[in-house]
């Protein structure tokens, strides 16, 4: 018997009727009895519905399906961002949507609230994935890998409360580059931020710049500012909020609601509200409290390095040494960064789209140890592509202006003027599509040709070809521009290659 | 450190004593108390950490995709969407998981095989278990009539997987549909050509697309005169076939044939790869008018095909590429990782795929192996005499015997004229990116 678990269902179904073809009278049972229990099936369905006061059909919240529309934006910007990733070497990789659960909360033990889990069924705990990194690092550790350059493009699901209006979802698309490995310092670092950049301008939304910082800049800062140890991770969520909120809200949430000392918080904002380029980083250096700390002073080492290899790639004037950057996850060991769309001129009289970072990285050392039974560390340094906030801008720009898109490539579409002419379509739409030209015609066996001539219009099909009686006779096929309505007769024979020709022209 | 290996002794001696204990029967306060002890001595151990917390794999019945792999699916797919997309086919996507009630009473017994999402305190959620359910709910819930579309996604079914070799519970289906009220068979027909053309262009081997009709089976049986209650008691007895309550009228099947590997032998069907059929009632599951949308289409057995395409690229002993980079920026001495990283910038700017080693002061040997490793037919090697004259060595990669002249000629100039090399850069690659060269300094 082949391999029946790789086959969709309406293979099996076929398959069944394969089987039981002979003998006869046996094979007539499963088929048969399928519509019978199709029959019960409908019958037990609609009166459960019957019973229902509100029959509406729904998808889950924080979901949404992606139109044809959607698709069409969605999978360009999704081919930018691969080709980019692919530009600097990348291999692709694809893990599955969910994990052995404890696989997952290894790392995100608080954060375990907003993962999906899966229903206890009496085999293993899983939850779907709630990044790509986790899958990764547990990837590596599990094929013993140290040295990997890879891409991953990916669904990945949070149970958090969405804000449909700023496009966040439970279900989301991740595109992730990272490049696992021991190296000279600074180089891969560098090239991460090197592709955040080619992607953000290839994207063309217009200027953004990208906050670098380092965490042992933020640890030490806390550090040397005299920041309890124990309050290290509270006092970084609050700096995190500085995007989003003024010093002074920020400062009083430190000093009232998480305890700090006052003299502390005010120390903090002398560094916090600090940004800008490789100056700063030779400024911090001379800083009298933060060159007496070893952690801070790796770290802007490190920085500095990573700015001479930034200038050297063209990008450094892209680039902010920030010291308000502190992101939230805490499995970055090095640098991190993050990417933010700035506001043009030409957008001022749109709403702000306030939509946060569109992209996000780091390096985390220590990630893939956790997973390694000997403990063996590959460090990692990675980004992260917020591809869903960057496709609901675009979406909203082009709602704004209007635009519309093509959900098809169809290039060409064979019409006829007169009646019981189906057969010759056929024909010739199959010459069409064996020449890997990209064809439609109508389902219909005697369409008009105004019906179909309207369907090329509101398609965007640029090419019509035309048979009828007198073009038979001739030998001939018409071809006409849907957009200036310019007919020309062409040998049928010649068909093919004047289309073509049309093709690479336009 | 011998505070631990003390204390790890002193826990084994509890445990001992503790075993002993139970062995000789004692009373149950008497070993409550000992064991008490040594829960308390393993405690101040603290946790283990030599032994493993997890084991490192994926769930059971999935897999991850190596590069390799992706490389694959990706040649796959590229085949079949371009494919979809010259029959004018629109895509869609749907969410992974649908709300439970969705999915109930679509699949009969098969039902079990769904994932569920635990409750959570909201709503009862499932894994999607195809990709018809989905799209039938979008035509109802958009209230479309027509429409042609392909979905490519992953679906989930907790099926058994030690059954048969390579039944996953997570795997990729390829659906193709046209819905709408339409002249007949002509819809039909398109979808046995696209599968055909598909077929055909992966190069897989020879096919056949078996054709039947529902009604023709069923006024078969009839005529046999096969009782109704026979239907049934084989329906279930084969039930793990039968999955489909909504596929009414016919069954298609592509099967493919392999060579025979004599003349005259009759071709020997490996399996199934590609399936379909029409469905009329699906939707109006959905519709609360119970509104019907004729629905046509296929499903492509992609694992299938992977786990084909593989085990040809194997027999063929061929190299499958897991990257595209066409030139790898190298240095044949000390010191030039500057020039490096500003070439390699040159290049990934006039969009040219490109690479670098990540290391200060790499041997040019351990750079060409590195280009031979991964397929990348291109070097691009900066030397200190070449800066002085302004020019960029450019090479392309040789077998790894040529190479071994080249390691006794390593401190020899490179007599390679630039000319040449673009010329035969055009000539073997003639499709990718024009490469713009600039001189250093210049």
């Amino acid at each position: 018997m082949p391999l029946l678990g790789l086959l969709p269902w309406r293979a099996w179904a076929a398959l069944l009727s394969q089987l039981l073809r002979p003998p006869c009278a046996s094979c007539t049972g499963a088929v048969r009895c399928q519509s019978q229990v199709a029959e019960a099936v409908l019958t037990s369905q609609l009166k459960a519905h019957q019973e229902k006061p509100n029959f509406i059909i729904k998808i889950p919240k924080g979901t949404r399906d992606l139109s044809p529309q959607h698709m069409v934006v969605r999978e360009k910007i999704l081919d930018l961002v691969i080709s980019c990733f692919k530009r600097h070497g990348a291999k692709g990789m694809d893990t599955p949507a969910f994990e052995l659960k404890e696989i997952l909360t290894e790392k995100y033990g608080e954060d375990s609230g907003l993962m999906y889990d899966l229903k206890d069924q009496g085999g293993e705990l899983l939850s779907l994935r709630y990044d790509l990194t986790v899958p990764f690092a547990r990837y590596l550790a599990m094929n013993k890998v140290k040295k990997m350059k890879r891409y991953h493009v990916g669904k990945v699901w949070r149970r958090e409360s969405p804000t449909i209006v700023q496009g966040r979802y439970r279900e989301f698309c991740q595109c992730d580059f990272d490049i696992a490995g021991q190296f000279d310092p600074m180089i891969p670092d560098a090239e991460c931020l090197k592709i955040m950049c080619e992607i953000l301008s290839g994207l063309q939304l217009g200027d953004f710049l990208i906050k670098v910082n380092d965490r042992r800049i933020v640890d030490g800062m806390f550090a040397a500012c005299g920041v309890p140890e124990s309050k290290f991770r509270a006092i970084c969520s609050s700096i995190d909020k500085l995007d989003k909120m003024a010093w002074k809200d920020v400062r009083h949430e430190m000093v009232a609601k998480k305890g700090l000392a006052p003299e502390v918080a005010d120390r903090i904002g002398d560094y916090v509200q600090c940004h800008g380029g490789v100056s700063l980083v030779e400024q911090m250096f001379q800083d009298p409290r933060l060159s007496q700390n070893k952690q801070a002073l790796e770290g802007l080492g490190d920085l500095k390095l990573l700015f001479e290899y930034l200038t050297l790639f063209g990008i450094a004037e892209k680039i902010s040494f920030d010291l308000s950057l502190a992101r939230g996850l805490d499995y970055y060991t090095g640098v991190i960064y993050e990417a933010v769309l700035l506001q043009t001129p030409t957008q001022a009289g749109e709403e702000p789209l306030n939509v946060g970072s569109v992209a996000a990285g780091g390096r985390y050392d220590g990630l893939v140890g956790m997973f390694d039974p000997k403990g063996h560390k590959v460090p990692c340094v990675g980004l992260s592509i917020g591809v869903e906030r960057i496709f609901y801008i675009v979406e909203q720009r082009m709602k704004t202006k209007g635009e519309k898109v093509r959900t098809t490539e169809t290039q060409v579409f064979v019409a006829t003027p007169q009646k019981n002419f189906l057969q010759e379509r056929l024909k010739l739409i199959t010459e069409l599509w064996d020449a890997g030209i990209k064809a439609e015609m109508l389902y219909k066996n005697n369409p008009k040709l105004l019906t179909q001539l309207h369907y090329c219009e509101s398609t965007g099909i640029p090419l019509v070809v035309i048979i009828g009686e007198q073009e038979l006779k001739e030998g001939v096929i018409k071809i006409r521009s849907v957009a200036s309505r310019e007919e020309v007769a062409i040998k049928r024979e010649n068909l093919v290659a004047e289309i073509q020709n049309r093709l690479s022209e336009s | 450190m011998a505070e631990r290996a003390a204390l790890e002794e002193l826990v084994k001696l509890q445990g001992e004593r503790v075993r002993g204990l139970k062995q000789q029967k004692a009373s149950a306060e008497l070993i409550e108390e000992e064991v008490g002890k040594l829960l308390k001595l393993k405690a101040q151990l603290g946790p283990d950490e030599s032994k493993q917390k997890f084991v490192l794999k994926t769930p059971k019945g999935t897999r991850d995709y190596s590069p390799r792999q992706m490389a694959v699916r990706e040649k796959v797919f590229d085949v079949i969407i371009r494919c979809f997309k010259r029959h004018g086919a629109e895509v869609i996507d749907t969410p992974v998981f649908e709300l439970k009630e969705t999915l109930m009473g679509k699949y009969g017994e098969d039902s079990k095989l769904i994932y569920d999402l635990k409750d959570q305190g909201g709503e009862l959620l499932s894994l999607r278990y195809d990709l018809t359910v989905p799209f039938a709910r979008y035509l109802a819930m958009n209230k479309l009539t027509n429409i042609k579309r392909y979905h490519i996604a992953k679906v989930y079914r907790r099926d058994n997987p030690a059954m048969t070799r390579g039944r996953y519970r997570e795997f990729y289906q390829c659906d193709f549909d046209i819905a709408g009220n339409f002249d007949p068979m002509i819809p039909d027909a398109e979808c046995l050509k696209i599968m055909c053309e598909i077929l055909s262009s992966l190069q897989i081997g020879d096919f056949l697309v078996k054709v039947n009709d529902r009604r023709i089976l069923d006024g078969m049986f009839a005529i046999c005169g096969v009782s109704d209650s026979k239907f049934r008691t084989i329906c279930s007895s084969v039930d793990k076939l039968d999955k489909v309550s909504w596929e009414e009228v016919k069954n298609e099947m592509a099967v493919l044939l392999q060579t025979p590997a004599q003349a005259g032998e009759e071709p020997l069907g490996v399996g199934s790869v590609a399936a379909g059929g029409r469905y009329d009632g699906l939707v109006g599951m959905f519709d609360p008018k119970g509104r019907k949308v004729p629905c046509v289409g296929l499903s492509i057995g992609v694992e299938r095909i992977f786990s084909i395409v593989e085990q040809r690229l194997e027999a063929l002993e061929e190299k499958v590429r897991t990257t595209e980079t066409q030139v790898l920026v190298a240095s044949a001495q000390k010191k030039l990782l500057e020039e490096r990283l500003k070439l390699v910038s040159e290049l990934w700017d006039a969009g040219i795929k490109a690479e670098l080693l990540y290391k200060k002061n790499p041997k040019l040997l351990n750079q060409l192996q590195y280009c031979e490793e991964a397929g990348i037919p291109l070097v691009a090697i900066i030397g200190e005499q070449e800066l002085k004259d302004g020019v960029i060595k450019l090479r392309s990669v040789t077998s790894r015997e040529e190479q071994e002249d080249l390691k006794t000629a390593q401190n020899r100039d490179f007599n390679f004229y630039y000319g040449y090399f673009i010329d035969y850069y055009w000539q073997k690659w003639p499709d990718t990116t024009p490469f713009t060269y600039k001189a250093l300094g210049a």
